[in-house]
């Protein structure tokens, strides 16, 4: 596969390590009520979808940029890339 | 002239000079521009193998890739190369080959008994044959079997040739050099766009080289070969022969493997064997082609009978004849064109077949309505029966058959990506479907146009398609442009033993069986019966099988489907995918800056993630490694010792958050930690199991150098990413890996301070630089340097880092500075007895699979603030009272040993899983205290010191009764580390 990067261009996939699900980045709030609970789901509970997907992938042999990866796990076909970094705030994390 | 099937003149081979070549140890000749097979059948020589099943004679069908029959043993010695396709193998002077899959001679093989017991060895004869008495699979059936079954034998030695790897980026890829590539390539290739250009063949040109028809004024042949020589005149195109593109993968990458030396007797030297290129693309153009198709009838597998094809390229360009008397049966026009070609050149045709009534006439030769029905001829063929339309039956001498079922688009590669092929009606044949691999084109025979003058010009249109070119189209030749006329036609009614898999042995019975037997899907079909799952793939068989399943099925072919095609294309040496990746290059090596200076000590290595590290460092009159390692352990302890460790992972971290963004990534708090301070870290994983530990120093109020365990050095730096980038993407805090930057060592020992303050410049007493302290100094008048005073042994001890070009420089020194206490060098194998007797925990006790609780360090976990793991710790699970603790372990005897693995059971209970205690971790013999001592995982450890246990390993026979003891060995309450 070829991962747009948004900072360095088309690369190689071989490039890159795989994460998993971009829910990763919506790490619960560790003083909630039900923090619990919240983060035994944040940390098993994820879908698995044939189709269109958000997933993490780390560019360990590059810049080293998270990345947010919208991909289709059937085709393999890459709609979105996007840094981790500006998803993570766009999602309300900052620190 | 000993090649007495070599026709007179004519065909792209070089007369003029000669290769020597030997099959099954006898001597032939043949010609530069002949295969294998070529050569051997100009030789006379028609018989080339046995089949897998039945071990029945085989000859070529096919002059191509395609090839299930004429597999050879090719080379020898370490080379040797088994399942090698004689119809592709380019003959080279001395080439060695040798048929396979015999008991005895080729023509006397005792194995082909089998042929005689085919009503036994029927479709899953497996399945029904060898499945009683139960125990005699693993005893008697299956060495059986593996004995008799395979085809080609290993060498079982070490390849002695180089692979390579490679990656090429185009506009345009081009999958095959026949007209439509040519085509295609010389569009793209005139309009400046960067063009690959690859075919399987070792000669461009495709079926214009075993055709008779001229393109323009020029023969096919020529006319390609002007064409090549355009193309590789142009710096845009890249003309690869001998290279197939065995796979479209995702987003324009193929997989093409280059056969850079298959056609020398040896690589020359420096060059690989093969390469497999990595070919990125904007655009595709298959052109692929398209492979004939058998007809079946019974005994249709003879040596000498053939794709009516293979005999045309064999007599067009390899100037060869099967026989000098050939018939062919067909059920379309094309096969009447090699009838008109081998007659051209003199060669007798006893009689063309064809089941149509409509076939076109000829006044040269008989045209017989009809079929052929059977043959004769026990190692090649000698006569075949015709049953005629009219009912009667004919005998046709001839010593080469020829068949013609029509021809199927080599639709392979569109299929890759999850495409499906679509039925075309007038060609009965598959045709590339719409959902093709992104940005390929199909043209010539693989999209369905099968005339010369339609594949050239859907080979130009799919060139200025793919690249939008609008510049003018290359002129054209005039070509033939016959049309496809066929009747399809697919066995022979009545027959059993008619071949559709010739290399797997699978026959239209079979199929038939195996519809009988339920099995509907073509998959399953495929799997019963191995249908088109031999080294072929089953491209001359396939669509045999499918016919007759929609057939028995009352289906249409293409309600029965196609079963997948999948990578690779044709079989690929697994050499080539390894590359160079082998052996000790397997893995990249690094090298710690101290490797030369170990080296020149005599040091034993080991890898650790990667890299080598000193192991032990033998002297004179040590015979084994517990010597030495005993050694270093007791000089370290008695004196001063020093090891490399600038393996361990280091992270440099700045910031203004960086303290903040610690005490995230660790359980236990760092906000408060002074500068000039190092403290020991533990790191969970966000469901609470413990990930790394390692020491994190604080440099300055926004500066921290954090280390981690050698193996995790990456995983860990990864981590500290993704919690840096996505989840507190606002910190003010910057890391990057430091790990090769500084060279490291370890210096240990009650006279370790006397050795570094004779290189250190500044003032490093107790008082100065006290336990955990940590600084920025310099070294030997200037050099800038990091030191901490850390301790993993236990003793007295600093870690002292330089840039890592010093790091050579530094040990030298450093040894020098010691050499008035005997400083000795130790390596891994003392730095973990050293451990051990310390009781620290290290990757065998962080295993995946052990807490903060379970490592004694639950109370490092801090309630007051957020860290990955803390709320998934607290879990109720994973904080049982009677959970695992870690231990000390010694022997009740001292002799005794304590083997890492072994289970903790009670001293009078059962030894079984059940009543599983605990286990052993780490284990070493402890040169301090004489014996043997163990660190291990026990159910409520903690409270259990004093008592004996049982140390069981059922597997390897040991029971040992043991104490267990606090995991601290030496020096429990640290006044050593403080001194």
């Amino acid at each position: 596969m070829i991962i747009e990067h948004p900072l360095l261009g088309p690369r190689d996939a071989a490039e890159f390590t795989y994460l998993g699900d971009a829910r990763l980045i919506d790490r619960p709030d560790w003083q909630s009520e039900t923090a619990a609970k919240d983060f035994f789901e944040y940390g098993y509970l994820r879908d698995n979808p044939a189709g269109w997907h958000q997933e993490l992938w780390f560019h360990e042999a590059g810049d080293r940029s998270w990345l947010v990866i919208t991909r289709n796990t059937i085709t393999h076909e890459i709609s979105k890339v996007e840094l981790a970094r500006d998803v993570a705030r766009s999602r309300g994390r900052s620190k | 002239m000993t090649q007495k099937n070599r026709i007179e003149s004519g065909g792209q081979i070089d007369r003029s000079q000669t290769h020597s070549f030997t099959f099954d140890g006898k001597s032939y000749q043949g010609h530069p521009g002949d295969t294998l097979a070529s050569a051997l059948l100009a030789n006379g020589v028609r018989l080339m193998g046995r089949s897998f099943k039945y071990h029945r004679p085989r000859g070529p069908l096919t002059a191509g890739s395609e090839e299930p029959n004429a597999l050879v043993e090719l080379r020898d010695g370490a080379r040797q190369e088994p399942n090698t396709r004689a119809t592709t193998t380019e003959l080279f002077d001395g080439l060695v080959a040798k048929s396979q899959n015999r008991l005895g001679s080729l023509k006397f093989d005792l194995l082909s008994i089998n042929d005689r017991l085919s009503n036994f060895l029927t479709a899953g004869f497996y399945y029904k044959t060898f499945m009683w008495p139960a125990a005699f699979w693993e005893k008697l059936y299956e060495p059986v079997i593996r004995h008799a079954a395979g085809l080609g034998s290993l060498s079982l030695k070490d390849d002695p040739d180089v692979y390579d790897k490679g990656f090429l980026h185009c506009d345009l890829l081009i999958i095959g050099a026949g007209p439509a590539g040519l085509a295609a390539a010389l569009t793209a290739g005139r309009a400046g766009c960067d063009v690959i250009l690859a075919d399987e063949d070792f000669r461009m040109g495709g079926r214009l080289n075993s055709e008779t028809f001229s393109l323009g004024d020029a023969s096919g042949a020529d006319w390609a070969k002007a064409v090549v020589a355009e193309l590789e005149s142009l710096p845009n195109v890249r003309v690869m022969a001998r290279t197939t593109v065995i796979g479209a993968f995702d987003h324009g990458i193929y997989g093409a493997v280059e056969r850079v030396s298959d056609h020398m007797h040896t690589p020359d030297t420096g060059k690989p064997r093969q390469i497999l290129w990595r070919i990125y693309t904007k655009r595709t153009v298959l052109a692929a082609g398209a492979t004939e198709r058998p007809i079946a009838f019974e005994n249709n597998d003879r040596p000498g009978i053939m794709l009516a094809s293979a005999l045309r390229s064999y007599a067009n360009r390899f100037s060869v004849t099967a026989d000098n008397c050939v018939a062919i049966f067909t059920n379309n026009d094309d096969g009447h064109r090699t009838a008109a070609d081998l007659h051209a050149k003199g060669i007798k045709i006893a009689a063309v077949v064809d089941v149509r009534s409509d076939a076109p006439r000829n006044y040269d030769y008989e045209v017989l309505e009809g079929q052929v029905v059977d043959t004769k001829g026990r190692l090649g063929l000698t006569f075949a029966e015709v049953k005629l339309a009219n009912g009667t039956m004919r005998t046709l001498e001839c010593g080469a058959l020829g068949l013609s079922g029509g021809w199927n688009p080599n639709v392979h590669l569109t299929c890759h990506q999850r495409g499906r092929p679509i039925w075309n009606e007038a060609l009965s044949a598959f045709v590339p479907g719409d959902h093709l691999p992104a940005g390929m084109t199909v043209a010539g025979a693989a999209s369905g146009e099968m005339s010369t003058a339609g594949a050239l010009q859907s080979g130009v249109q799919a060139a200025q398609d793919a690249l939008d070119l609008n510049d003018e189209a290359p002129a054209l030749p005039q070509a033939e442009d016959a049309p496809v006329n066929l009747k399809p036609f697919w066995y022979v009614e009545g027959c059993s033993r008619a071949w559709l898999d010739q290399q797997n042995d699978v026959t239209v019975k079979d199929v038939k069986l195996s519809h009988q037997e339920g099995f509907r899907s073509v998959e399953h079909l495929k799997r019963y019966t191995t249908l088109g799952m031999a080294t072929d793939q089953g491209k001359t068989s396939n669509m045999g099988g499918l016919a007759i399943m929609a057939e028995l099925a009352g289906k249409t072919i293409p309600e029965v489907g196609t079963t997948i095609f999948r990578p690779p294309y044709t079989p690929t040496a697994i050499g080539v995918f390894g590359g160079r990746h082998r052996g000790q290059d397997f893995h990249p090596k690094r090298l710690t800056p101290s490797h030369r200076w170990a080296e020149e000590q005599g040091a034993v290595f080991v890898e650790v993630g990667n890299w080598m590290r000193a192991q032990w460092f033998p002297r004179a009159g040590e015979t084994t490694w517990r010597e030495s390692v005993d050694r270093e352990v007791l000089a370290t302890r008695g004196s001063v010792g020093v090891c490399d460790v600038t393996t361990l992972g280091k992270v440099d971290v700045q910031g203004t958050d960086a303290a903040e963004f610690l005490n995230k990534i660790y359980c236990n708090g760092f906000a408060k930690l002074d500068v000039g301070k190092t403290r020991y870290g533990l790191m969970l994983r966000e469901d609470g199991i413990a990930k790394d530990d390692g020491t994190a120093a604080r440099l300055a109020e926004d500066h921290f150098v954090v280390t981690t365990t050698t193996a995790n050095a990456l995983p860990v730096y990864r981590h500290m990413e993704f919690v840096r980038q996505c989840l507190f993407p606002d910190m003010d805090v910057q890391l990057i890996s430091t790990t090769e930057a500084w060279a490291q060592y370890a210096v240990a020992g009650p006279n370790s301070r006397k050795v570094l303050e004779k290189i250190v410049d500044q003032d490093i007493s107790n008082e100065a630089f006290p336990f955990m302290a940590c600084a920025n100094i310099t070294v030997c008048g200037g050099l800038r340097a990091r030191l901490f005073r850390i301790s993993f042994s236990g003793e007295l001890a600093y870690e002292i880092a330089v840039p890592t070009a010093y790091g050579d420089a530094l040990i030298r020194k450093i040894m020098e500075a010691g050499a008035e206490y005997d400083i000795t060098p130790y390596g891994t194998e003392a730095l973990g007895v050293m451990r051990i007797e310390k009781g620290h925990a290290a990757g065998n006790e962080l295993n995946g699979t052990t807490t903060a609780q379970n490592l004694g360090m639950g109370r490092m976990v801090s309630k007051k603030k957020d860290s990955i793991g803390s709320i998934l710790s607290e879990r109720e699970g994973l904080n049982r009272d009677d959970d695992l603790r870690q231990v000390g372990i010694k022997p009740v005897d001292a002799g005794a040993s304590v083997p890492a693995g072994a289970h903790l059971m009670s001293l009078t209970g059962p030894i079984d899983a059940t009543h599983d205690q605990g286990y052993v971790t780490s284990a070493c013999y402890s040169p301090c205290l004489g014996h043997a001592i163990a660190l291990g995982f026990l159910k409520d450890g903690s409270q259990r010191l004093g008592e004996r246990m049982r140390l069981v390993s059922p597997l390897t026979k040991v029971e040992t009764e043991v104490e267990i003891v606090s995991p601290h060995f030496i020096d429990p309450e640290g006044g050593r580390l403080r001194a």
